[in-house]
């Protein structure tokens, strides 16, 4: 006797499946522009080229690196806020999380592109009389950017992955509304197949787009 | 005067119970060994299966690698452990399970790194081994494998850094590894803060050598390189 | 206002050290305003980090720097100079360079890395840099190349854009440092036909080369560096037909090509 699938359990309960993606995608919009603008900061404190701004930058991006998200996520979820007899929302701690944790990664993306720029294009323009920050708007960045293209997409999409762990703080996401269908539906084949499918799609996809984009950019730069 | 009191914080309890966590990182350290061996063998067919001119055998392992690096880990850990036993009618045990699914997203991920680190090899390796007379097979394991490990290894490393990550993941579904025991401790002493700090330094301890491991190894290939 | 022959860059006792490496071993230099130099040396010699202390590119150990009367920095212990950046940034606005692999940035058209100087350091208007931009292409010969991208110019071409690039800042001392030698020899002619036209400018300019033929017309006085001292120094004629030092001797001997 064969397994009878049922997908219209799935089909029933689109609403909260789609809401769940929802949540996904705002918390990784979110997360990526905190990741972003702390990274931007972590990558310039190690730049500086002073020990008492790199040597925390390099320590804290070395942590975040090398320890699990998901500890992150209990900790500001649980950890830092009992500490102080708060709570926090899962999103806000879900996000803090994830902000931190993945500065650590963007901020090695932006250090790694802007250090691919040849010394020579720093000594072309301070030979023109040019401004640390000037240069770095009007030669460095421009050039690292178009380097850093690739692995920010990459980091990007491990950042929408590591969302689901906010699942594990009862955040209202994709993975955490397919367990709620699956409590009312005892259809888990089913929902978890359509949600690994809804995964596949979107980054399957977004990450064709990126490669074709990138395979433009590069043309577009031989010229 | 702070508005805000600093909090008391409790280490010590913490460090008092420190051998459940040093015996829970057994589980963890072996769903990472698990999980890393699989991956660099099962990486290795799939690569391998990448790189065949066979459409047939190339696109099925395409499919596989790509399934598994955009989807989740989380979502393939659930669905070995809560979705597979509905199809196959054998409700495997949490360790099974989280290992099942570990291994072969490791070997997903692997897999691009032998593919990557073949096809780096100049196609002049390829042709002098061909024009001494070398079968495809023994060209791979003479000539083009030990060319290629050399910039694989520090991938490598760094796949073995992700993956050591991603087996704290398990403990959402009930294994009882190091996370799943942090959690379990401080629910039970209301300690989270210093628990989850704790257990952050002891992933940091078992993971921060491979990173260093990597670093060393790429500054050693940049070298010979040059 | 200052007078033709005066002086305008003076060196005293310059020092420059890479660890315990001393590459320049106390350089004393007075440049005349109009003079034309060409240094040289062979590789080691420290005439390329010589060039690049004019313009602070490598900070000097030790020494001075007086540019047009006024001294660069502000003396601190041990005979070291300190540099604050932006001051560094007005000097380097008035001394020019020219790099030996070029060093054009490569997301700009021609005409945009020539404008670049003039629109970002000198406060020039769009419509001013442009026009002054177009001209300085067109004296190198590459008036028609304005919109190409380094990537698709040659060496030579990509090296006189350089040329133009630094003229368009008209800078008080301009500074080659081996203009040609990462050039296919067939496109070293190009880049010295330019430098050589800008001659009649009467701009003062430093060249630090292997062409020894190219130095001996366009110099008005050759120095020869010799383990980070000055060995030599006088007019061409002098220098390279009757050195005073055996090491000159040489050195110049190796360049058997070389015939007056």
């Amino acid at each position: 006797m064969g397994y009878v699938w049922d997908f219209f359990a799935v089909a029933r309960n689109a609403d909260i499946l789609l809401a769940g993606l929802g949540q996904t995608m705002l918390l990784s919009v979110c997360g990526i522009a905190v990741g972003v603008a702390i990274g931007g900061v972590l990558a310039a404190m190690r730049l500086s080229g002073r020990r008492t701004l790199s040597w925390p930058a390099l320590a804290f991006t070395e942590f975040y690196r090398n320890t699990p998200p998901l500890v992150h996520f209990f900790w500001f979820f649980y950890g830092l806020p009992m500490a102080f007899g708060l709570t926090l929302p899962p999103f806000a701690a879900a996000l803090a999380a994830l902000g931190v944790q993945s500065a650590a990664f963007f901020a090695e993306v932006f250090r790694g592109g802007i250090l691919s720029v040849e010394t020579g294009q720093w000594e072309a323009g301070r030979a023109l009389g040019m401004g640390r920050a000037r240069l770095m708007r009007r030669i460095i960045l421009p050039q690292a950017a178009r380097r850093m293209a690739a692995p920010f997409v990459e980091r990007s999409f491990e950042l929408v992955k590591t969302t689901t762990l906010a699942a594990a703080l009862a955040f209202h996401e994709t993975i955490y509304s397919a367990m709620v269908i699956v409590t009312q539906t005892y259809r888990p084949l089913e929902v978890y197949t359509v949600v690994a499918g809804l995964f596949f799609v979107v980054l399957f996809s977004a990450s064709q787009l990126a490669e074709w984009l990138e395979a433009r950019g590069r043309r577009a730069g031989a010229r | 005067m702070p508005t805000i009191a600093m909090p008391e914080l409790q280490f010590g309890e913490v460090f008092a119970n420190i051998d459940l966590f040093l015996e829970a990182c057994g589980l963890t350290l072996a769903l990472w060994a698990v999980a890393l061996a699989a991956g660099l063998s099962g990486g290795l067919l799939v690569g391998l299966a990448r790189l065949s001119p066979r459409r047939w055998i190339a696109w099925p392992a395409r499919g596989y690698v790509e399934l598994f690096r955009n989807t989740p880990v989380l979502v393939q850990l659930i669905w070995f452990y809560y979705a597979l036993p509905v199809l196959s009618g054998i409700q495997l045990p949490a360790f099974a399970a989280a290992a099942l699914a570990l291994s072969l997203n490791a070997s997903a991920y692997c897999a691009e790194i032998y593919r990557g680190g073949i096809q780096s090899v100049a196609a002049g390796q390829w042709e002098a081994g061909r024009a001494l007379g070398m079968g495809r097979l023994r060209l791979l394991r003479r000539i083009i494998l030990p060319l290629a490990v050399r910039r694989m290894v520090p991938a490598f490393t760094n796949r073995a850094v992700e993956l050591a990550k991603n087996t704290s993941v398990a403990s959402i579904i009930t294994v009882h590894e190091l996370m799943y025991t942090a959690r379990l401790f401080s629910s039970q002493n209301y300690i989270p803060m210093e628990t989850f700090t704790v257990v952050a330094m002891i992933y940091f301890l078992l993971i921060y050598p491979f990173t260093l491991a990597s670093y060393a190894l790429e500054r050693r290939f940049a070298a010979g390189r040059a | 206002m200052t007078v033709a022959g005066d002086v305008v860059l003076q060196v005293e006792d310059l020092h420059k050290s890479f660890g315990s490496t001393e590459v320049l071993k106390g350089i004393d230099l007075s440049v005349r305003r109009g003079e034309r130099i060409a240094i040289l040396g062979s590789s080691g010699s420290g005439k390329s980090t010589l060039l690049r202390c004019l313009n602070v590119l490598e900070m000097p150990t030790r020494g001075r720097l007086i540019l047009d009367g006024e001294a660069v920095g502000k003396p601190a212990a041990g005979g070291a100079t300190r540099y604050r950046e932006a001051e560094l940034n007005r000097l380097r606005a008035r001394v020019g360079m020219v790099f030996q692999q070029f060093n054009l940035f490569p997301h700009m058209t021609a005409l945009e890395n020539v404008m670049e100087g003039p629109l970002s350091v000198l406060g020039r208007s769009r419509a001013e840099a442009r026009r002054t931009a177009q001209r300085h292409l067109e004296r190198v010969g590459l008036g028609g190349k304005a919109d190409a991208h380094p990537a698709r110019l040659s060496g030579g071409q990509q090296q006189r854009v350089a040329i133009a690039r630094a003229l368009a800042m008209d800078p008080e001392v301009l500074l080659f440092d081996e203009p040609t030698s990462s050039l296919d020899p067939e496109l070293v002619g190009e880049v010295l036909g330019v430098i050589n036209d800008l001659s009649e400018d009467g701009r003062t300019m430093l060249l630090v080369t292997h062409e020894l033929g190219f130095a001996y017309h366009f110099a008005t006085r050759i120095l020869f560096l010799h383990e980070g001292r000055i060995l030599e120094d006088g007019p061409p004629e002098q220098v390279l037909k009757s050195p005073r030092e055996e090491r000159t001797r040489r050195f110049l001997d190796r360049f058997t090509a070389f015939r007056f």
